[in-house]
């Protein structure tokens, strides 16, 4: 048995697993959610608004194509607006399943078996959600091709020495390595509904996908290998994408963005973002498909644990932003946080702090930890606290620089809203397709939790 | 050569334990084709089955290392050598800025080599094996295990085989038609 799973239940504390499962009930439950279980009028519902918003954001999107940015609210000084606050967020989010899937998987920690399929579904969702907003930003988005270095006839490449161009690199290695991690945990998957679906066509398309995948010990023996490599290439990556994503801000001399914090301040924010999703999708999905057995009471409590101590990281980043503004003696950086606390943009700072800062500090208590009613909505506060903190970030701090002559506002039109809220529903429709096409629980990962799988020499 | 009808034997076993030691018995009885099939990996069964050379490392680390050179050569081709820009007065080989692109580029070629190297060297995809034509097969993905000693083995024969395997008390036996 393992042994996180053991101390666990001596502990009398909720398990990994509730007990009483076999290698065939632990299957037929999670893959009776994609062969048999009929789709609710719930489901039908959900995917029709989700799949409604995704048209409302291709309309934003066709009709952006035809205008040009200018039916956004960027005007200058402020050239960033939605498009990169919701890319910054989107990218955060994803963070999270990539913590979940190979973080864990190296801290050899079993609990994350029951989370990490739909947690690394979330991050593909996410990455590209993510990935929508850069290419459209840019202005002539039919050019957006030139930021790779590809042989043009124009003779020139791209400019390596801009944290602009890493950004690239870095999110395309991203959300390349997400997906092959994603597909290699599935190939097990694959095989199990390849041999219990009884639709030709579902046989056929899940046998494809399963590569003949057959269970041999060699096959196994390397497959772990190149999983457990993979997740430890995918640890520095996830680390270095946030980075990298704050060097966009960090490396310009915009007082706000030209602090050494960013880094670190990013990269646990991002984790705090990405757990409050995997929270607002676990706690309906596990409800929804009868999957408290198998996604317990440990797993919500972990999960807010790791954002409390996530958000204290974001509490004391931007006390050090603050410190840091008097500290300096810079008359700029001390106006930057001047202006975020009695500014035009005050509200959204103060919401900012209420919603990053005060209210998650609920889950010092052990009550809220275990409701998923509370963990539900508090997930949803700190998912908007940590979308005003990426528009602080990029609009206060540009809206108000060096020179007084060329302060600005910046307001979000109607297409700004319609092309975010398009992406959520995008990424819901995602979720929804792959709750009913898609083992969401890793099935051959939950098998090696049973006591029955320990083997003794 | 004319093609065996028998492609191997295959015994049924109900737990991962039984199936551990049938694999070790079997090997210690000198057989060496055998194979044995789980749904969930088996710490040491593939040792016990004589598999000891395990290349996915090496594929990765070659993987990396070709990543970060490419990463590395193509920036300071590109920006030093093929089309020499000043751009704020920076060097041409500006290395500390390189640095970001060769960390990724090493990552998204070692990743890529673990995932296609692991298929590779697996075989797969491969749709068709005869394993699967045994009906009973289909619960290899569930929660039952097989061990099979193909027909190529020097030690098989049909008869002396299908008893070695009987007196490991499996829950079944099949002959694997090739």
């Amino acid at each position: 048995m393992d042994e996180q799973f053991k101390s666990t239940l001596d502990a009398g504390q909720a398990p990994v697993m509730e007990p009483g499962y076999t290698f065939g009930t632990v299957t037929e439950k999670i893959s009776a959610i994609v062969l048999t279980r009929p789709a609710s009028n719930g489901w039908f519902i959900g995917f029709g608004i989700a799949f409604l918003l995704t048209m409302m954001m291709l309309y934003a999107i066709g009709y952006l194509f035809l205008k040009g940015v200018g039916i956004w609210g960027v005007t200058i000084p402020i050239g960033w607006g939605f498009a990169i606050v919701n890319f910054v967020w989107w990218i955060g989010i994803g963070h999270a399943g990539t913590l979940i899937s190979a973080i864990l998987l190296l801290l050899r920690q079993s609990w994350r078996n029951s989370i990490n399929r739909f947690a690394e579904a979330m991050t593909l969702f996410a990455v590209a959600c993510a990935g929508i907003f850069p290419a459209i930003h840019v202005g002539r988005p039919w050019l957006a091709y030139w930021l790779f270095p590809y042989p043009s006839t124009m003779g020139v490449w791209p400019q390596f020495r801009s944290p602009l161009i890493w950004d690239v690199f870095a999110v395309s290695t991203y959300a390349t390595i997400s997906a092959l991690f994603w597909f290699i945990g599935l190939i097990p998957d694959m095989a199990t509904l390849r041999d219990r679906a009884t639709h030709p066509a579902a046989r056929i398309i899940y046998g494809m996908l399963s590569m003949g995948w057959r269970g041999s010990a060699r096959h196994w023996h390397r497959y772990e290998t190149a999983y457990l490599l993979l997740a430890g290439l995918a640890t520095p990556l996830v680390l270095s994408v946030h980075t990298v994503v704050s060097f966009d801000f960090a490396v310009g001399i915009v007082p706000g963005w030209h602090t050494t914090i960013f880094p670190p301040y990013f990269v646990a924010g991002a984790i705090y973002s990405g757990f409050a999703m995997v929270l607002m999708l676990a706690i309906p999905i596990r409800k929804i498909y009868n999957l408290e057995d198998f996604i317990t009471e440990l797993h919500l409590q972990n999960a807010a644990k790791v954002m409390l101590a996530t958000g204290l990281i974001v509490a004391y980043g931007y006390g050090i932003e603050a410190f840091m503004g008097w500290y300096s003696g810079d008359r700029y950086d001390a106006f930057t946080i001047w202006n975020r606390l009695h500014g035009p943009y005050a509200v959204p700072y103060w919401s900012l702090l209420i919603c990053n800062i005060f209210i998650p500090q609920l889950l010092w208590i052990k009550k809220m930890r275990t409701s998923p009613v509370a963990l539900f909505l508090l997930s949803g506060v700190i998912l908007v606290g940590m979308w005003l903190e990426r528009f602080i970030i990029v609009v206060v701090s540009l809206h108000r620089d060096f020179l007084t002559s060329s302060w600005g506002m910046y307001y979000p039109t109607r297409w700004d809203w319609m092309t975010y809220i398009g992406t959520i529903g995008m990424f819901l429709a995602a979720m929804f397709l792959f709750l009913r096409l898609l083992p969401a629980i890793s099935i051959f990962e939950m098998r090696t939790l049973l006591p029955e799988a320990e083997v003794k020499e | 050569m004319k093609r065996d009808p028998v492609y191997g034997i295959m015994a049924e076993f109900d737990s991962a334990q039984a199936l551990v030691d049938a694999a070790r018995l079997t090997h210690q009885a000198g057989y060496q084709r055998i194979d044995a099939y789980s749904p969930f990996p088996i710490e040491g069964l593939a040792e016990e089955i004589g598999f000891h050379r395990d290349e996915v490392p090496l594929v990765v680390l070659i993987g990396g290392i070709v990543g970060g050179l490419t990463g590395y050569l193509m920036q300071y081709w590109m920006s030093a050598v093929d089309y020499p820009l000043n751009i704020g007065g920076k060097p041409y080989h500006s290395w500390p800025s390189f640095i970001v692109i060769t960390f990724e580029m090493t990552i998204l070629f070692a990743g890529i080599s673990a995932v296609f190297g692991m298929l590779a060297l697996n075989g797969l995809p491969m749709p068709y094996h005869p394993v699967f034509n045994v009906p009973r097969f289909s619960s290899a993905s569930k929660d039952r295990f097989f061990l099979i000693v193909f027909s190529s083995d020097p030690k098989y024969d049909l008869a002396g085989t299908r008893g070695f395997l009987q007196d490991l008390k499996p829950r079944s036996i099949s002959e694997v038609p090739s």
